[in-house]
């Protein structure tokens, strides 16, 4: 129904789509004009888009396996590369890095150079080569070029491990702005956002989720770009954000010289609600070592290019050529959002804390904060919180808490934009985490249900029967994923910095010598990817229980141990065991020559 | 040397060209971010070291990415392994 046409067409169904959308934001504008409550907007623009994506998921339901694993391999480079940005800029991106920007400065700045960087060895050491493999998974790769299914399984567990992780938190998020959007208490929510995933992934696998993906990039996009360009103008602080907030940095850095910064003591952050903070750190200084700023940003280039759900994205494009030029679009795309996020950061920073601004609060009166609308809103939701500790009646910069996420979600409402702005902003958060969690979800239940149940349990099944396996699976590790995020045992961002240094521990080495080293063997990888794996996983837990660690390797960079391990015992193990066979060695030199068939063929 | 190798050695060269680059934008100048931090160079009115982590080292990540790309194209060319239709 939309096969071939339906490509040919994409720049027109998307820019109807993103007229129609606009159109949308104009006609709850007016509506908000007209008297619709806050609650109502909110509601419309959550419930309006998640029917949307579901809708291109119903669309998109197929009944071939190249179809559900690799979208049939025809989706052109620039919409490849929007897809790889919804699929990569999860909730945390979306609702948590211009607030982890505002409260740590430089030293959080490093997810920002990692986050982007690592594209780089995504696009030079990988892509390409897995694309000519031809393989439907990651540990299809690992599975076919060094053999057996110990190392196919190997590849499963870390991909497992490290999506599984990643996936928690974006529930999570789909949760939370389904909690605050819609209503409902957050036990139902985190089901109700799972509901939606589940619509865009099931019937269509692969295909759906690419065709959602591209949806959802356009609305996130709109949603984080439209503030910070509004609230730059607003405040005249230019009508090109990105380019103009030098002052606006350099008054902050005035400003903090001015207010100090009061340390609190235990006692008054005791009565402060859990998961709030008050801004501590300069905001343009460099205040982390090089050692904390350059080790961060190695675990998430490195874990940018080990993670499955990532790089099976390149597994769609229609050649070898295509998927290298899709990395340059994804990290485009993906450029627009992340440098954004800082101006954002700035802008938030400076309303709150400019006297000069009708928005500024630090050095008014308690009660006349108190008093604001829009702090009782955000005071309710428990993301804002002030308190007079030296009792002069008086704001001051120590005194006023705010919750990262805060800073995405309140700015537009402090800086004074009409809500139909925040209701925005809560679709776009939406989009974020659905994007992210899909395209998680499926890398597993993929792994899953082709590795292991077709290539290990069961080869000769059908495909009729594999579709209907993976689908089970993919509702499964969909309820699995949901069950342990209602639980709420860990923050979004820590556990996604987490992912990221478990797919580096046991991913990056195997994936990458199983391109440019030849003399690579299997047990060499099972080596490298268990042993790193249990390494990076054993020196978390020791941390965690109040180890010291060593060489300032800290909870976040964990990956460096890992993948180190992983290394080290790849090279050692596959040296000392005998080389890969002539067949192999002929498949190597095949993957590294763009021209000539796949590997693996178009359906296996 | 067969074609192959020939095309291996360039496109291997290549690949150590930009990972240098990269090593640069996203590790090397970050030994010196205090020092950069008091630099008299301010893209824009920026600090230097906060624009580079701002906006700088992310630029030069997405240009590199496409150079790269095509000069990869390039090599390929040369030796004749473009793809073509119905390689697939």
């Amino acid at each position: 129904m939309i096969k071939g046409k339906f490509i040919d067409n994409l720049p027109k169904v998307y820019g109807i789509y993103t007229g129609g959308f606009l159109v949308f934001i104009i006609i709850m504008a007016i509506a908000e004009q007209a008297g619709m409550t806050a609650k109502m907007i909110g509601i419309f623009f959550v419930s309006f888009t998640v029917l949307i994506y579901a809708l291109i998921g119903w669309l998109s339901r197929t009944l071939q396996t190249d179809a559900y694993y690799v979208a049939g391999r025809q989706v052109p480079t620039v919409f490849n590369g929007m897809a790889t940005a919804a699929d990569w800029m999860s909730g945390a991106s979306f609702v948590a890095m211009a607030g982890g920007i505002y409260f740590k400065g430089y030293g959080y700045m490093a997810l920002l150079v990692g986050w982007t960087g690592g594209y780089v060895l995504v696009a030079s050491l990988l892509a390409p080569y897995l694309r000519k493999f031809g393989c439907y998974t990651v540990p299809d790769f690992i599975g076919t070029r060094y053999g057996g299914n110990l190392a196919r399984f190997s590849a499963v567990i870390v991909l497992t491990v490290a999506s599984f992780t990643y996936v928690t938190a974006q529930i999570n998020a789909t949760g939370t702005i389904a909690s605050v959007a819609l209503d409902i208490p957050f036990e139902i929510a985190v089901y109700v956002g799972l509901a939606s995933i589940l619509m865009c992934s099931m019937l269509g696998g692969m295909r759906a989720v690419t065709w959602t993906q591209v949806a959802q990039y356009i609305v996130l996009i709109i949603a984080y770009l439209l503030p910070v360009f509004w609230i730059s103008n607003n405040i005249g602080a230019g009508f090109f954000p990105h380019f103009m907030l030098a002052d606006e940095v350099a008054r902050i850095a005035e400003l903090e010289g001015q207010f100090g910064f009061v340390k609190n003591s235990a006692a008054d952050l005791a009565t402060v609600p859990k998961g709030l903070s008050a801004i501590t750190k300069a905001h343009s200084s460099v205040n982390a070592t090089p050692w904390a700023f350059i080790s961060l940003a190695v675990c998430m280039m490195a874990g940018t290019a080990s993670l499955p759900h990532v790089m099976m994205r390149y597994f769609t494009t229609p050649s070898v050529r295509t998927a290298r030029r899709s990395v340059g679009w994804s990290l485009f795309f993906i450029f627009l959002l992340y440098s954004s996020a800082p101006m954002l950061a700035t802008l938030s920073k400076i309303s709150l804390m400019d006297p000069n601004l009708a928005t500024g609060i630090i050095g008014k009166s308690i009660a006349e904060v108190q008093a604001l609308d829009w702090y009782q809103n955000w005071n309710q939701a428990k993301l804002m919180f002030v308190s007079d500790f030296n009792g002069n009646g008086t704001l001051e910069l120590n005194e006023f808490f705010m919750k990262g996420s805060a800073v995405v979600l309140a700015t537009p409402e402090i800086a004074g934009l009409p809500y139909v702005i925040s209701g925005l902003v809560a679709a776009g958060g939406m989009a974020a985490a659905m994007s992210t969690a899909d395209g998680l979800v499926l890398a597993i239940s993929n792994a899953l249900s082709h590795d292991v149940y077709y290539k290990i349990i069961n080869p000769k099944a059908e495909t009729a029967k594999r579709l209907i396996v993976a689908r089970v699976l993919l509702v499964l590790i969909g309820f699995a994923g949901a069950t342990i995020a209602a639980l709420e045992i860990q923050g979004i961002l820590g556990s996604v910095i987490w992912a990221f240094d478990f797919a580096m521990s046991g991913l990056f080495f195997p994936l990458v010598l199983g391109v440019w080293w030849k003399r690579a063997n299997a047990p060499g990888a099972v080596a490298g990817m268990l042993l790193g794996l249990i390494s990076g996983t054993a020196y978390l837990v020791w941390v965690r229980s109040g180890g010291s660690g060593f060489l300032g390797i800290t909870q976040l960079t964990f990956g460096i141990v890992g993948a180190a391990v992983s290394l080290v015992s790849m090279i050692v193990v596959s040296l000392i065991t005998a080389a890969p066979d002539a067949a192999t060695q002929k498949m190597v030199d095949d993957v590294r020559v763009p021209s000539g068939k796949t590997i693996l063929g178009k359906q296996h | 040397m067969s074609k192959q190798e020939q095309h291996w050695e360039k496109t291997r060269n290549l690949l150590f060209i930009t990972l240098a680059i990269w090593f640069v934008f996203s590790i090397g100048i970050f030994l010196f971010g205090a020092e950069m931090q008091e630099s008299s160079i301010r893209p824009f009115g920026y600090p230097l070291t906060y624009w580079f982590t701002c906006q700088g080292s992310l630029a030069i990540f997405v240009i590199l990415i496409f150079w790269f790309a095509g000069r990869q194209e390039k090599i390929d060319d040369e030796f004749g392994f473009t793809e073509r239709e119905g390689d697939q």
